[in-house]
């Protein structure tokens, strides 16, 4: 591998852990290795001190009370807990379930798993710009409806829903509304009392932490809401999730949570302003698209399909400098491109055609130049190479050819 | 993943990109796959009428790193073959000269679909002689 730097702007798939956060794990893993389970010597007592400081902040982040905070080994868990968690322990009041298209595999699998146990699951479609139409979930609610599962943010497309609007209508319906702030925590304010959210998932490593830590938040008032555990054992965070907690982990959480609140308004304008020079710039080559509403969206995120070309070629002509990632997956076990863009009504040929940019927070005016200069040079590389590219050029019309699928 | 060295290079620099006439009589065109799959391949060859052999192939290929570099190989490999010996290349050796990775084989079997599908277009026209 060459020592030249190769750009990174695919923050929606991880991070890289700030050394900030670093300096305030190191400890724990040598000085203060303790248990903070072990309630009766010091090195217990000064990792449960760690564990309390974490809990606090990370609590703060989301506007909620360090006892609300159950943590996990990361999103998917938390998804998980959430969604059979409530499953279970709600059993009696109802057995359907409210979610959307465009959710994460990590909360889409766990319902299809709950079908499998006798749940009843409505998957609801979005508009075109990615947005959930909420007369639609308003109209989906029944008597037997005990959860509703709406992310926040969308981790392809950064698409933000309703949350303020979506807590309301569960409110008055007398529904659990439980999301997935995977990608927005840390990024967007998030009041969890204001919006009417009662169970809320996130991950560390998508906010300059490390990976294998993440938390549910679960709501202890107005209404006292329960998960039934799904990991069982010593009875830690609250009898909810057992195992012993993850110390450092716990306590690089935090310092990213704090980190990522104290710079959130800064960070933002900061990258809101790279995005929309490279997003501008992006879509001033010849048709190209941008998928998702322009409004409603992480100020870090941008998706654009090149038409045309596809992806994951597109990747290859400058992954040695530029690290991105594409909703095509071209492989035999998956020829199908990325189910959000086809929920939004794109066509297979411009889902296969997408490319997602997320930038993040050390994402400078240089990696951007580059990246525009990269994707002009990439795409027209495509263009010369592709068949249909000059097929449109000659003006046939695509959709009438013939073509041989496979 | 990381692709081969010969793959990245047919990436690169692909070879014999670009259209034949495919109104010509001695030019068999081949187009397989579709948009809606990711990928699609327009493969040509251009026969000697006098000797059979194929002089000249072009390609263009919309889809992945590994069906361009798939479909730049194959070009090379028909330029100089008769048509018999071009219906021998088998996609397996596609797979084997740029170490294709399994999720990738399809690739390679497209180009022998491509190829087969060029010297059908050109046995076609060729056949009332």
């Amino acid at each position: 591998m060459s020592q030249k730097k190769v750009v990174y702007l695919d923050n929606n798939a991880t991070t890289p852990v700030d050394p900030r956060v670093v300096e305030a794990m190191l400890p724990y893993f040598t000085e203060h290795f303790g248990n903070a389970a072990s309630r009766n010597h010091p090195y217990g007592w000064a990792a449960e001190e760690g564990v309390d400081y974490g809990r606090e902040q990370v609590a703060k982040l989301i506007g909620a009370s360090p006892k609300e905070i159950i943590f996990t080994s990361g999103a998917t868990e938390s998804d998980n807990l959430a969604i059979k968690g409530v499953f279970e322990m709600y059993a009696r009041k109802g057995n359907h379930i409210i979610t959307v298209n465009t959710e994460h595999k990590a909360v889409l699998d766990t319902c299809k798993a709950l079908e499998k146990k006798g749940a009843e699951v409505t998957y609801l479609s979005v508009k075109p710009d990615g947005m959930l139409d909420l007369e639609e979930l308003k109209a989906a609610i029944k008597p037997n409806t005990i959860l509703v599962s709406v992310m926040w943010a969308n981790n392809e497309t950064g698409v933000i829903q309703d949350m303020e609007a979506i807590g309301k209508i569960c409110e008055e319906a007398g529904v659990l509304f439980f999301t997935d702030a995977t990608q927005a925590a840390g990024k967007v304010p998030i009041d969890v009392k204001k919006m009417g959210i009662h169970l809320l998932a996130m991950s560390a490593h998508k906010m300059y932490g490390p990976k294998g830590i993440g938390a549910l938040y679960v709501r202890r008032r107005n209404p006292r809401v329960k998960v039934t555990a799904q990991m069982h054992g010593g009875g830690h965070e609250r009898g909810m999730r057992s195992g012993t907690l993850n110390v450092p982990g716990i306590v690089g959480f935090g310092k990213a949570a704090e980190i990522a609140l104290a710079e959130m308004e800064t960070e933002a304008k900061r990258l809101a302003k790279l995005r929309d020079r490279l997003e501008s710039e992006l879509l001033k080559i010849e048709e190209t698209y941008l998928n998702g509403h322009k409004e409603n969206r992480m100020p870090h995120v941008t998706n654009i399909s090149f038409k045309h070309v596809e992806g994951e070629g597109l990747m290859m002509t400058f992954n040695k400098h530029l690290s991105v990632s594409s909703g095509s997956a071209c492989t035999s076990a998956s020829l199908e491109p990325s189910y959000v863009l086809l929920a939004y009504g794109l066509g297979s040929d411009l889902a296969h055609s997408s490319i997602r940019f997320s930038l993040g927070r050390f994402t400078t005016e240089e990696d951007i130049d580059m990246t525009i200069a990269e994707l002009r040079r990439g795409t027209q590389h495509m263009r010369d190479l592709s068949p249909i590219w000059e097929m449109y050029k000659d003006g046939i019309d695509l959709n009438a050819v013939k073509w041989t699928e496979h | 993943m990381a692709y081969s060295e010969k793959l990245i290079d047919h990436f690169e620099n692909p070879k014999n990109v670009g259209t034949l006439d495919k109104n010509e009589k001695n030019v068999g065109t081949g187009l397989v796959g579709a948009p809606e799959c990711g990928d699609v391949m327009r493969l040509q060859i251009q026969v000697n009428e006098e000797t059979g052999i194929i002089e000249d192939a072009k390609f263009k290929t919309f889809g992945c790193g590994s069906a361009i570099a798939s479909s730049s190989l194959a070009t090379e490999w028909l330029k100089g073959k008769s048509i018999d010996e071009a219906l021998d290349i088998d996609n397996m050796d596609i797979v084997e000269e740029l170490a294709l990775p399994p999720v990738k084989i399809h690739c390679s079997v497209l180009a022998e679909d491509a190829i087969k599908g060029a010297i059908e277009d050109y046995k076609a026209k060729n056949a009332e002689d």
